[in-house]
């Protein structure tokens, strides 16, 4: 069971009220309880179950201006006394930083608490494995899958309180309930893998698992006997589960700390047009039911809608205290990153997209770590589809692209197709003129 | 006898008791114990940003019969919390039973010293250190505009109790110093990024101004990279300097020969044992036996004593990598690969040291005999797919080779090629092996561990290199 917020906020009040004894002019605190159920499935038969009972304290103490942290998740009071005692020591002898404060009081969260972030639903191992080996049964309908790298599901409910000593106390539950299916398919040689992944806060908005099943081998057959194609300048289109990471890189690059620091290609590009005139970015923390959505950030501070980029034009960057100071920002809620961050749908359809040119590689896989935030260089491996004349024609794999983030962002065209089924999303995407690497 | 459980609830009988009636009718299992205590501080434009201090204490528990695993985990140490887990355990396995395998290779193996790393220098003379390293990087030139310095120490101890209450224990130590450096000039921006490390004391990395030698070569990478050009893009002859690049060795080949991904027949390598899959000349081992390094183990996180296990031999394939439950299943012994990320995590086979042994060749000769190549010094990360066996790495530090000669920079590209056909693609291994400097966490399945590489100087025949220029 997870704990209550009674429990966390008896946790919460040792721990502030002996750092306040101890000296420190300010506190925040983190308490978490977690409780996770994962059951693996291979082949239909039960691979192996986990359940996992996690509680974690995180504690900040400030002496002025110098600042310490320490994490634990032992909460036997005598431990949690040693540790403060430690992170008392250790915030003293830590040199001073002016910028180092707790969050303005006046941004902290208040109000209602209605988005539907939990569902008490609790499957137990066997339902469990059933959603699985159906998805399992319904992915080896199709002939040319012969084997699974595993499947599984997972259940997560979770329970917070964060306090600070300027009277901040607020915490909640969330619930997290996950699917996936990695399936293996062979033919004439040729040995593929590929998923489909279903994650959301509410049991009944997961996929359904014949569906869970289809997709992932259907990925995977579409992957097999892939051809290697020479180097050469195409457009690309980016299937969505590949789009969206555009916008995790895009939202690194305006994150307040790399702006102060200046490791960002996008550094002093406010108001400016850092995308073409046709794209909108979203960053909502208010939809309900919704991966991303949340009340406040890791600070308390109360979140707001951000209309990142509009026209293509730069609105805002991500903001936290700390960074927020040092470029004279204040705190726009976002300590702990995006909420759900989105591209606004385009005006074509999907199918006008992938008619648009006569040949063009679709994107369904990238690997590797090639994005450089710093001077905006992108080069991953990746493996997808050729389309010739609108139609997909062959897989192709084994090839690299590369592009620099500044030209990528400006060629971008948006089809119509945006669902939200993680907490960043984006309608398939396609980019004008890239470099592909292959023979 | 046991030290962990000694301030908890649970005494070790009571341990013992429920490990063995829960473990009686299975396969395998055990009662993983971590207390593991880690700080980080980071230096980061010009101020110390963060000093934390972490102090996790848990269990896993257990249970294996035939390919079935159950696993539960906990950070409340006590009867209660150890029976539910039982119980939980008990309910997953409920149909199988098994035979308790208690057989496990003693060892006296020392490989590092017990000690802890975070108490033996003082958070003074940490702080000091960063601050040293932020000034000394910054008076290297004025085009350093941004320097990020980290000190990361941790202190691992774990205990391992088997059914019938065979007790089996590790201290580990381990710490890193990271550095990286920007460089802006001429509205130009590029990071290097160096890191050294291992299993012993800060100091013992420290000696003879060494963190002097770890500012400089970040800076060395950044400045070089800020001359780079454009890469090219398409296949070419690649030469991969010393030690740290056998990342691609990680990639191309490591992976691959895990007992769980080759039992399970995902692997692309899964039926080419006694078979070649590299040039004649190819040594490769995965050693956990190396005194003091990131990737070495005293034993195992299942008790196994770890070893230098020879994965290919002068180009045969003669070895996958195991833990106790891909071992059994493929009737063989485990190799002392079974790790996890912590007590939060299933044992899966995990690479230790991965070695390629060095030859004859100079890296001189093969720079020489390309004409239009690659010669690639650094890498970031890197990535593989297990089932296609296609990998890549990125380049952090490389060159153009033109006619037999290393020419400029070039601009950070990705290098990808094909597992189980790319090491058939060595035309060359070098005389110069090399371990790297004792950075490196692998990742898989979510779960990251400490790992180390090494190789000589090689020349590849043939890779796809992923840059921008055609």
């Amino acid at each position: 069971m997870i704990k209550d917020q009674d429990y966390l906020k008896k946790i919460a009040d040792i721990c502030l009220s002996k750092s306040k004894k101890l000296g420190s002019t300010d506190a925040s605190i983190l308490v978490q309880s977690s409780v996770s159920e994962n059951i693996n499935v291979r082949n239909k038969k039960l691979d192996g179950s986990e359940r996992s009972e996690n509680l974690g304290v995180v504690l900040t103490t400030y002496l002025g201006k110098k600042k310490s942290s320490i994490a634990s998740s032992n909460l036997k009071e005598s431990n949690l006394n040693e540790l403060v005692d430690r992170c008392i020591e250790t915030m003293k002898i830590t040199p001073e930083d002016e910028y180092n404060s707790l969050p303005d009081k006046d941004l902290h969260f208040s109000g209602l608490k209605d988005l539907d972030l939990y569902d008490g639903t609790h499957l137990s191992n066997e339902d469990k494995i059933n959603y699985i080996k159906e998805a399992e049964d319904e992915a080896f309908s199709n002939n040319k899958i012969v084997n699974t790298n595993g499947s599984g599901f997972g259940e997560n409910k979770s329970n917070f309180l964060l306090a600070n000593s300027n009277g901040f106390s607020d915490g909640y539950k969330t619930s997290q309930f996950t699917a996936y299916c990695e399936v293996v398919s062979k033919s004439n040689g040729s040995m593929e893998r590929d998923y489909e992944y279903t994650s959301k806060r509410f049991y009944n908005d997961i996929l359904k698992p014949k569906e869970l099943g289809s997709i992932a081998a259907d990925h995977a057959v579409k992957k097999l006997n892939p051809k290697k194609i020479k180097s050469e300048k195409i457009s690309l289109i980016f299937d969505k589960r590949i789009s969206k990471n555009f916008l995790s890189i895009f939202a690194s690059a305006i994150s307040s700390s790399a702006i102060a620091k200046g490791t960002t290609f996008l550094k002093d590009k406010l108001n400016q047009k850092v995308f073409n005139t046709e794209i909108n970015i979203n960053d909502r923390g208010d939809i309900k039911k919704a991966n991303g959505s949340r009340y406040f950030d890791s600070e308390g501070i109360g979140i707001i809608n951000l209309d990142l980029i509009k026209n293509g034009i730069l609105q805002d960057y991500l903001i936290d205290t700390y960074n927020g100071k040092k470029i004279n920002r204040k705190s726009n809620g976002r300590a702990s990153g995006t909420t759900n961050l989105y591209f606004e749908n385009g005006s074509k359809t999907f199918s006008e997209l992938i008619k648009s040119e006569k040949k063009l590689l679709y994107i369904k896989e990238t690997i590797g770590h090639g994005t450089n935030i710093i001077n905006g260089d992108y080069s991953v491996g990746a493996s997808g589809i050729m389309i010739e004349n609108g139609e997909f024609s062959y897989p192709v794999s084994e090839i690299t692209i590369a592009g620099n983030l500044n030209n990528i962002f400006q060629n971008i065209t948006l089809a119509d197709d945006l669902e939200f089924n993680y907490s960043t999303n984006s309608p398939t995407m396609h980019v004008e003129g890239m470099i592909v690497g292959g023979k | 006898m046991t030290s962990l459980l000694k301030n908890s609830e649970l005494s070790i009988e009571k341990a013992d008791k429920i490990v063995s009636e829960t473990l009686n009718s299975c396969d395998d299992g055990e009662l993983y114990i971590e207390d593991t205590k880690s700080e980080t501080i980071v230096l980061d434009d010009n101020k110390i940003k963060s000093s934390n201090y972490t102090s996790d204490l848990g269990y896993g528990f257990r249970a294996v019969t035939g390919d079935t695993v159950a696993y539960s985990h906990s950070n409340e140490i006590s009867e209660k919390s150890l029976k539910n887990s039982s119980d939980n355990l008990k309910s997953t396995l409920k149909n199988n039973s098994g035979t308790y395998n208690s057989e496990i290779k003693k060892t006296n193996q020392k490989l590092y010293k017990d000690i802890d790393p975070i108490e033996s220098k003082s958070m003074k003379s940490k702080i000091e250190l960063l601050n040293n390293m932020n000034e000394y990087a910054r008076s290297k030139d004025s085009s350093v505009k941004q320097v990020t310095a980290s000190l990361l120490a941790e202190k691992k101890n774990i205990e391992i109790i088997r059914s019938g209450g065979e007790l089996l224990s590790d201290n580990r130590p381990l710490v890193r110093i990271n550095m990286s450096v920007m460089v802006e000039k001429n509205g130009r921006k590029e990071t290097g990024v160096y890191g050294i490390g291992g299993r012993q004391d800060y100091d013992e990395y420290l000696k003879n101004d060494n963190w002097k030698k770890v500012c400089d070569e970040a800076f060395r990478i950044a400045n070089t990279n800020i001359e780079s050009k454009p890469s090219p893009a398409g296949e070419m002859k690649v030469v991969l300097g010393p030690g740290w690049p056998a990342i691609l060795i990680h990639e191309a080949v490591g992976h691959g020969l895990e007992g769980d991904f080759n039992r399970k027949k995902t692997s692309a390598f899964h039926d080419l044992v006694g078979k070649k899959v590299a040039s004649k000349g190819v040594t490769i081992i995965d050693d956990g036996t190396i005194d003091n390094r990131r990737g070495s183990l005293n034993i195992d996180d299942e008790g196994t004593p770890t070893e230098r296990t020879v994965l290919i031999e002068d180009g045969i394939l003669k070895n996958f990598m195991q833990d106790r439950l891909n071992a059994r299943l493929m009737n063989t012994k485990s190799t002392g690969n079974g790790r996890r990320e912590s007590y939060k995590h299933v044992v899966m086979p995990r690479m230790r040291n991965t070695i390629m042994l060095g030859g004859t060749n100079t890296q001189e000769e093969m720079i020489k005999s390309v004409d239009k190549g690659i010669f690639a010094v650094s890498f970031g990360g890197g990535q593989v797919d297990i089932t296609s066996g296609k990998f890549v790495f990125n380049c952090t530090e490389a060159y153009e080779i033109i006619n037999g000669k290393v020419g400029a920079p070039i601009k950070g590209a990705t290098l990808i090629g094909d597992g189980p056909s790319s090491l058939k693609e060595i035309l060359m291994v070098g005389n110069d092996m090399m371990l790297d400097p004792g950075i490196g966490t692998c990742g898989k399945a979510g779960q990251g561990v400490p790992v180390g590489v090494g190789q000589p100087s090689l020349l590849i025949n043939n890779m796809t290199v992923g840059g921008t220029q055609l």
